[in-house]
């Protein structure tokens, strides 16, 4: 008997040894452990055994099984880890092949960087505040310290719906009305549509978007003023970005300033950009006059503020490269998709 | 306001070089736009004298010429030129010489004989034979006799000057004349600024005995000032007042002329010249015109007058319109013998409005535009005078007419040196400001703390004015870039701006691009849209000064500026497109508001409401309705608005009557999407079927749940239950679903729509539709029995409510 099971164990083992599939197994399996199998048919034997015999021939019918059983299971993973690898291979990919996509739109060029200019200024503590396209003539004039007879008025351009009622020439009025409510401090910009009387080229447009932005406080500086902007400029060009302050004249502010950011094109050596100056003009600010403060409620000998104005197109071309103004407002999916 | 260096140079030192003037010029207030050079690209042409002439042996057009430039040996020059001989002084270009318009001249032989050069005419210096009174006519210049030999011509000719081109702001209408940007480029470079001495011969007589000034609107002209000229000899002007004149731009013409714009340049202010004998009665009346009066212009156009114009009159009629032009029935010509030459203050305004109505414009009116000094006139009439005598053109009559009604009187404003260093964030000195201050003519009172500005000034009124003229004279660039001193506000989007960048992020995903279309249009966009003839979207804010009738318009519908991009994507041939834009409409109030006539609200009745709108557009070729409104509910439920409805729309005239729907948010209606109706695809141009959609933004904005709150997981398993069902083929499957749902109660989790059919094995006129019923209870399993009682209740609903067969 125990011959007996040691063939059954030798035999098994190389049965076992050289099956090459997973089916060949299983019917190794049953033909030595299944109900019917080999070892099976030997155990069912042992009541014949003598009572001395059989614990020591049921030992050691255990430990053939135990072995069958253990090279079955090696075999097994074997066999199955050599079908796994062979559909691996059988499953290989030309993964040069394009994929499938999710077309997506894009946003408008103009809008993303308004984005992140707007961005820039959340993170210095600025809200947005939105207001009306079309304001009586003393929101988009008087308010801002342009009387009637001011010479700016006229030059301004501005589109009539009467004498009283005009499209806004500047984003201005939002801040007046934002002045008006006395919340005060005030940090804000105002991003918008704003209308002037040009004929459509590659340079003008009669819709164009401006970013105004409006601070006031008690102890606020033209020092003030420079920081902000120069922060801006950097955030908006990078870090290398420098700014220059000229004087300039805006009725609303007062000292007023034009700012120049160093050409990000060729940091300031000068080029087709720049025009060779190494400088493009990007904004006006000023601190704002107070008149303007007065007139709105504000009293200048308390508060202060500086007020800039930057043309959200100017940047957007800058930034791009766009050399046509046409290009924002025709929506071609072939333009549109490169933003 | 263009200023020559030269010119410049006479009143204020400059010994810096041009590039670091402009600079500084800009960074004082001064912008400056241009430097430009007359003749720059002319070079190596000196004089020469012809010292002997012979025939060439072998041309007979062409003689050659030994020419004497002031250099070790003489020159050979060949020519053609008829008009010089031996002795005269010529313009010679040398071998290597550049002419006007870039000709290079180079040594070489003509016919075998070497010329060295080439004599030039004034033509090849960039002039025309008007520019230079004694240019012959087509031949070489010839200098006078004492013209140095081997000297570069281009002084001469008033070339080689710098001609600094500077913006100036509005503000400061003293920096329209050379002298007011001397007097800024003295305080820019702490030099002093020299004023033009002046001094006046007079001749006798009495000013004020041979005419009379009345001015009849003070308010129109607060001074009107003149002088006489006798024994006027109308003719060219010397030599240096002519290259005064060229070194600016501008072309000479006669002695009058010339001394009046010689003013206008230098002292920026206004002159004119009547012939003193066609002033009827010699008397000056300032005026306001007469309703309907004509007047005839010294360029001879005859203009229509109303009272609102200041004319300048004599005892019968209108002799100017008071600086814009004078008339024709005064002006001077070669006959005058005295003139009276006028220098006047008038009221820039009512100039630049008389200037507008009548489209005439002159040197003069734009200069009285920016608003003059009225003082300036003192000076201004005498260094006149004193060009009169320097260029002797007349006899200046002793005395003057100076009418001076309302004075213009300069202010005093405090300041306070701590105010200012806190305004700009700097610390200078009460000596320092000061000195700005001295620098441009202001005048400190150092006990009073006080500073009188002189009335070229009127922009200066208050101390933030002050700080602007000490910041800009120490340098913007100077003042140290700070943070604010100040208390913290809180960046952040409103809950509006928030959701926008949502739904931008929504339209991404979804393949739709952002777009910017124009907020006015043409009125024609109604009919191109088939917009019915008495829609009230019709009823338009309406700009009374558009850029033509395609701008004219506020819009009342978006959907023109999304269709017309759409075309032009369409007609380039992209094959997909797909378009968003969140605008406003402008809709026009009703008549029936409190109107506000005055004040800082007058007319907001009249104000439109200003509506956003997303409007999206779409064409191409997987796109169809089904497509659309899927973007549309998934927008939807990605905003979390919930109780959203389709009914269908048949009353939009621009949609496909068939393929249009009202979108529902809460019942209320916010707006509609569909295909756009195949005529008003067509009069775009769009040759395939197009969606469209308009949603009013505040309604979706309003329906969003902001509170979001999380329900627990389901705990117990849902079961499942599949109807077919036969209706009839107009029963709408929205209605189908609204019964199941409603019937279907609390126990109804979900339904959808699997299946619809028609065709074989279904009844004519009839159409199969299934859908998946999903049922779930919070606390237990449903048992059989319930989800049967819920089931019969549905299919009763289908049966009695829709006519439904329930299909086995």
């Amino acid at each position: 008997m125990k011959d007996k099971l040691e063939m059954i164990k030798h035999s098994a083992i190389a049965s076992i040894e050289t099956a090459d599939t997973l089916n060949t197994l299983e019917e190794l399996r049953v033909q030595y452990l299944g109900k019917k199998g080999e070892l099976t048919a030997v155990l069912r034997n042992m009541k014949d055994l003598s009572s001395e015999e059989r614990p020591v021939i049921g030992q050691m019918a255990n430990e053939v099984r135990e072995s069958i059983e253990t090279a079955l299971a090696s075999k097994k993973v074997a066999l199955e880890e050599a079908e796994q690898n062979k559909k691996l291979q059988e499953e290989v990919l030309d993964i040069t092949m394009p994929g499938k996509t999710l077309k997506v739109g894009h946003m408008h060029p103009l809008q993303k960087t308004l984005e992140e200019v707007q961005n820039i200024f959340i993170g210095m503590g600025y809200e947005i505040v939105e207001g009306r396209e079309i304001e009586n003539a003393y929101y988009n004039f008087d308010a801002l310290n342009l009387g009637e007879e001011h010479p700016a008025r006229d030059e301004q351009d501005t589109f009539y719906f009467n004498s009283n009622l005009v499209l806004r020439t500047a984003t201005s009025p939002v801040q007046v009305h934002t002045m008006e409510k006395e919340n005060l401090p005030i940090r804000m910009i105002a991003p918008g549509r704003v209308y002037r009387s040009d004929e459509v080229d590659a340079t003008h447009s009669p819709i164009f978007n401006q970013i105004e932005g409006l601070v006031i406080d008690k102890n606020i500086t033209f020092g003030d003023l420079k920081g902000v902007l120069a922060e801006f400029a950097k955030a908006l060009f990078g870090d290398k970005a420098q700014v220059k302050f000229r004087p300039h004249y805006f009725p609303f502010t007062e000292p007023s300033a034009e700012v120049d950011v160093s050409c990000f094109v060729c940091g300031g050596e000068g080029c087709n950009v720049c025009k060779g100056s190494g400088w493009i003009e990007i904004l006006g600010c000023g601190m704002v006059h107070p008149k303007v403060l007065e007139m709105a409620g504000i009293d200048p000998t308390v508060y202060q503020g500086f007020a800039f104005g930057v043309g959200l197109e100017r940047i957007a071309m800058i930034k791009y490269g766009i050399n046509d103004l046409r290009l924002f407002y025709e929506n071609d999916i072939r333009f549109l998709s490169q933003f | 306001m263009n200023v020559p260096m030269s010119w410049l140079k006479q009143y204020v030192d400059i010994d810096v070089d041009i590039n670091a003037f402009v600079d500084a010029m800009t960074m004082s207030g001064s912008k400056v736009e241009a430097v430009e050079e007359s003749g720059k690209e002319i070079t190596k042409v000196v004089s020469g004298k012809i010292v002997s002439v012979a025939q060439h042996p072998n041309a007979d057009k062409l003689r050659i010429m030994q020419v004497d430039i002031a250099g070790e040996r003489e020159i050979q020059i060949v020519t053609a030129a008829k008009n010089v001989n031996e002795g005269d002084i010529v313009p010679v270009s040398l071998d290597g010489a550049t002419l006007a318009g870039g000709l290079k001249i180079k040594a070489g032989k003509l016919r075998g004989e070497l010329s060295e050069g080439m004599f030039c005419s004034v033509e090849e210096l960039g002039f025309s034979e008007e520019d230079i009174e004694d240019a012959p006519h087509d031949g070489v210049y010839v200098f006078p006799a004492d013209m140095p030999l081997g000297i570069d011509v281009k002084p001469y000719f008033g070339l080689g000057e710098q001609v600094v081109e500077y913006e100036i702001t509005s503000n400061r209408a003293d920096c329209f004349s050379i002298l007011g940007i001397a007097r800024e480029a003295a305080a820019t470079f702490g030099k002093e600024f020299k004023f033009p001495e002046i001094t006046v011969e007079e001749v006798g007589g009495n000013a004020n005995e041979m005419a009379t000034v009345t001015i009849h609107n003070e308010d129109l002209c607060p001074r009107y000032a003149a002088r006489i000229i006798k024994n006027v000899k109308v003719g060219p002007s010397p030599k240096w007042l002519k290259d005064r004149l060229l070194s600016a731009g501008l072309r000479p013409i006669n002695n009058i002329v010339d001394i009046t714009n010689y003013m206008l340049l230098e002292f920026g202010q206004p002159m004119h010249a009547f012939d003193y004998d066609k002033l009827a009665g010699h008397n000056i009346h300032v005026r306001n015109a007469k309703e309907g009066e004509k007047f005839v212009t010294l360029f001879e156009d005859e203009v229509e007058l109303d009272p609102s114009m200041l004319v300048i009159a004599d005892d019968e009629k209108t002799v100017a319109l008071a600086g814009v032009m004078g008339g024709n029935n005064s002006k001077v010509t070669e006959e005058t013998t005295t003139i009276l030459f006028e220098c006047a203050n008038f009221n820039g305004y009512n100039v630049r409005q008389t200037s507008k109505k009548l489209n005439l414009r002159s040197d003069s009116s734009v200069k009285y535009t920016k608003g003059l000094d009225p003082n300036n006139i003192t000076l201004a009439l005498e260094r006149a005078a004193q060009l009169i005598n320097m260029t002797g053109s007349g006899e200046v009559v002793s005395g003057k007419i100076d009418a001076y009604p309302r004075k213009r009187e300069s202010i005093t404003i405090p300041y306070d040196v701590e105010w200012i260093n806190n305004f700009l964030g700097t610390s200078l000195t009460e000596e320092e400001i000061i000195n700005y201050f001295i620098s441009i003519e202001f005048v400190p009172d150092q006990a009073a703390k006080t500073v009188t500005i002189p009335t070229f000034r009127t922009d200066v009124t208050m101390m933030a004015d002050l700080a602007e003229e000490v910041a800009r004279l120490y340098g913007y660039d100077k003042i140290t870039p700070t943070l604010e001193r100040a208390e913290p506000t809180r960046g952040a989007k409103t809950f509006e701006q928030k959701t926008i960048d949502e739904i931008r992020q929504i339209m991404s995903m979804h393949g739709v691009y952002g777009a910017l279309t124009y907020s006015f249009e043409s009125p024609k966009v109604f009919d191109k849209l088939c917009i019915k003839v008495d829609s009230p979207l019709r009823n338009v804010m309406k700009i009374t000064n558009p850029l033509g009738e395609d701008f004219s318009i506020m819009r009342t519908t978006t959907l023109n500026g999304i269709l017309t991009s759409l075309s032009t994507n369409y007609n380039r041939r992209v094959e997909d497109a797909a378009l968003y834009e969140i605008g406003k409409v402008y809709i026009k109030p009703s008549d029936d508001a409190t109107p506000i006539l005055e004040g800082k609200h007058a007319y907001e009745h009249e104000l439109p409401q200003e509506i956003k709108k997303l409007t999206i557009g779409q064409y191409g070729k997987n796109v169809d309705f089904f497509s659309f409104k899927g973007m549309i509910e998934t927008l939807m439920s990605a905003l979390h608005i919930a109780k959203v409805e389709f009914v269908r729309n048949t009353e939009l005239e621009f949609m496909h009557p068939g393929r249009t729907a009202t979108l529902l948010i809460n019942g209320k209606e916010a707006g509609f999407f569909g295909e756009i109706h195949p005529q008003v695809a067509k009069n775009y141009s769009l040759d395939t079927r197009v969606y469209m959609a308009e949603f009013d933004l505040a309604t979706m904005l309003n329906a969003i749940n902001k509170e979001l709150k999380f329900k627990a997981l389901p705990k117990y398993p849902a079961t499942t239950r599949d109807i077919a069902m036969l209706v009839s083929k107009e029963t709408l499957v929205g209605e189908l679903e609204k019964v199941i749902i409603q019937r279907g109660g609390k126990l109804l989790e979900k339904v959808e729509l699997f299946d619809v059919y028609e065709g074989a094995q279904i009844e004519e006129g009839y159409k199969s539709v299934a859908f998946k019923l999903i049922f779930r209870a919070e606390d237990r399993t449903l048992t059989d029995e319930e989800i049967q009682k819920v089931m019969k209740k549905v299919l009763n609903g289908l049966e009695m409510n829709c006519g439904a067969k329930l299909r086995d």
